[in-house]
């Protein structure tokens, strides 16, 4: 018996540890060593902070660094703004009968693919789109408007990608709330404002927190939707990634952003969890 | 505020236009994108020309229907074949998982559980480059110890399914994790108890009372793979998949078979979301 739950227990922690070693420790500690590798002019590779010196001696790289966070931010706030309604309404003001139906309709459009979506956005927005399309018809504008390549189209794509990441979590802790608390709280003459702010966001926090940090990770490691809508002066910080990797072929100095990046994001989901006082166990669940 | 109590029309109203509004907001791109694949037009804009299915199905000088883009038609089975042995991979290496961290004690538990975890709050294009620069160094070593050249190594097919295997096993992991934990270990014990050994009692009972949450799992990692980009785009040698292959023709320039396509895709995942809903749903 006792032969036999040994035996499972390798069998199960074989592959698991092959997986997790080989596919996620090892290639991140080679990143982290690539990134100390510096070239130098007699073409030697020696150990060297200068990946991470030049990062912050180049305004654009350290820029796009900071912009990138700050407009992660900004997404993950726009996005909790818009889940937030649309959340209580689901769990709390429509009828039950209609509430499986509208959370299939808010899930689905997130199964196709990324790219479609934002290739959806650039039809509806560009100069020969559809809406200036519309409002040229409609006589409210005279000439076509380029709405595309902007920061705040970008934005919008974003938090368009990001939605479901917050409305789900918030969705599942509002379920729980009892609508008991609700109703003491009105009988007793609270208003909206002090039922939401007193009742509905503590109790909503583990989603709230749940889904700030996916949508936070997500919109920080999102390549696809700044590139193709956010133009050419909205820079994003995997793009710099990709530039170094790809079009520099300078792999020491992308491992540099990459590690960075890396920091930047575990940093977060750890405050993040230490503020609200969560953990990733519990979060993840 | 809630249904129990008294509201005002006016703020009953205008929560139900905010939630259409959003409605409107998700879906507007997909309808046009669906739309416009059917216009009888060289470009995917408005004004509307009329119905067609040339971006379907022609195959003139001017026109080519995705049925005979050859290009895209090759990166959607590239596509299909990536997503084929991601979900294979992920599904049973996940599935393991699941046994092992509700099943198993060991030491370091916590610590591999967070290890396991960790895909999550890795961005997916670091987790691309991370996987190309080990899988490089792996290869200069091969090369320069043993004079081996392993094409595994390079950015290629297998090495794309096993960059998103490392992240979509997680989600496989967490899934049946969930399933697992609602099983009763009591059936085990009864079945050890009448002579079964272990082995005999995971595949005749506990895998079976797994099944849908697996199916659900190798469904979500199928549509997790066939659509991943960030990962992919690191990783990719010249078998382009289908989103690398579109995003390439989308940021130089698009025509309308490029909705078609959206469109195939579109119907496509929402049949095998809906599915999977439905029989998830019909589970429990």
């Amino acid at each position: 018996m006792k032969n036999n739950r040994r035996w499972a227990l390798f069998f199960f922690i074989t592959p698991v540890l092959l997986w997790l070693v080989v596919m996620i420790v090892l290639p991140h500690i080679d990143l982290l060593i690539m990134s100390f590798r510096y070239e130098t002019d007699d073409g030697q590779m020696t150990w060297s902070f200068n990946n991470y010196l030049s990062f912050f001696e180049e305004p654009i790289y350290w820029l796009t660094f900071v912009r990138t966070a700050l407009f992660s931010i900004l997404v993950t706030f726009l996005t909790f703004v818009i889940a937030l309604p649309l959340a209580f309404y689901i769990t709390k003001v429509v009828a039950p009968r209609f509430q499986g139906f509208l959370l299939v309709l808010l899930l689905l459009p997130f199964w196709v693919s990324e790219l479609v979506r934002v290739y959806g956005w650039m039809i509806l927005l560009r100069e020969s789109g559809v809406i200036n399309h519309f409002l040229l018809k409609l006589g409210l504008l005279q000439q076509p408007v380029e709405m595309l390549y902007r920061d705040t189209t970008m934005v919008l794509g974003l938090v368009y990608t990001s939605m479901l990441f917050m409305v789900v979590p918030i969705v599942s802790v509002l379920e729980s709330l009892d609508d008991s608390l609700i109703e003491a709280a009105y009988d007793l003459g609270a208003n909206m404002w002090s039922i939401l702010f007193k009742i509905i966001i503590p109790h909503a926090t583990p989603g709230i927190v749940a889904g700030s940090i996916v949508v936070f990770m997500l919109t920080l490691g999102n390549y696809l939707t700044p590139n193709l809508i956010g133009g050419k002066n909205s820079l994003w910080f995997t793009e710099q990634i990709y530039n170094q990797f790809i079009a520099s072929f300078n792999w020491n100095q992308g491992s540099a952003f990459g590690f960075l990046l890396l920091v930047l994001s575990s940093l977060v989901v750890w405050l993040g969890l230490k503020l609200t006082r969560q953990n990733l166990k519990k979060v993840v669940q | 505020m809630i249904r129990t109590l008294p509201t005002s029309n006016t703020y009953k109203r205008l929560f139900k236009l905010y939630v259409v509004l959003y409605f409107i907001f998700l879906f507007a791109p997909l309808l046009i994108t669906c739309v416009l694949a059917f216009n009888d037009s060289q470009f995917p804009s408005l004004p509307w020309k009329g119905f067609t299915l040339d971006w379907f199905t022609a195959n003139t000088e001017t026109r080519v229907g995705i049925l005979h883009d050859q290009i895209n038609l090759d990166s959607i089975w590239v596509s299909f074949q990536v997503a084929f042995f991601v979900t294979l991979l992920a599904t049973t290496v996940g599935t393991c998982g699941a046994f092992l961290f509700e099943q198993e004690d060991f030491r370091f538990k916590q610590m591999l559980y967070f290890l396991m975890l960790a895909p999550l709050v890795i961005p997916g294009v670091i987790l691309g480059i991370s996987i190309l620069l080990f899988s490089n160094t792996l290869g200069m070593y091969f090369e320069n110890t043993w004079n081996l050249d392993i094409e595994l190594l390079r950015p290629s097919f297998w090495l794309v399914v096993l960059g998103q295997f490392s992240f979509i096993a997680t989600l496989v992991t967490l899934v049946v994790s969930a399933r697992l934990r609602k099983f009763d270990r009591t059936l085990e014990e009864a079945a050890m108890n009448l002579g079964a050994n272990r082995l005999e009692v995971i595949w005749h009972i506990t895998l079976k009372f797994l099944r849908p949450a697996i199916f659900g799992a190798a469904a979500v990692a199928f549509l997790m793979s066939f659509e991943n980009f960030n990962t992919t785009l690191f990783l990719v040698g010249h078998e382009a998949t289908l989103p690398i292959n579109l995003y390439l023709q989308v940021r130089d320039g698009s025509t309308p078979v490029i909705n078609s396509i959206s469109f195939l895709l579109i119907v496509g995942t929402s049949l095998i979301a809906l599915a999977n809903l439905y029989f998830s749903r019909r589970a429990e």
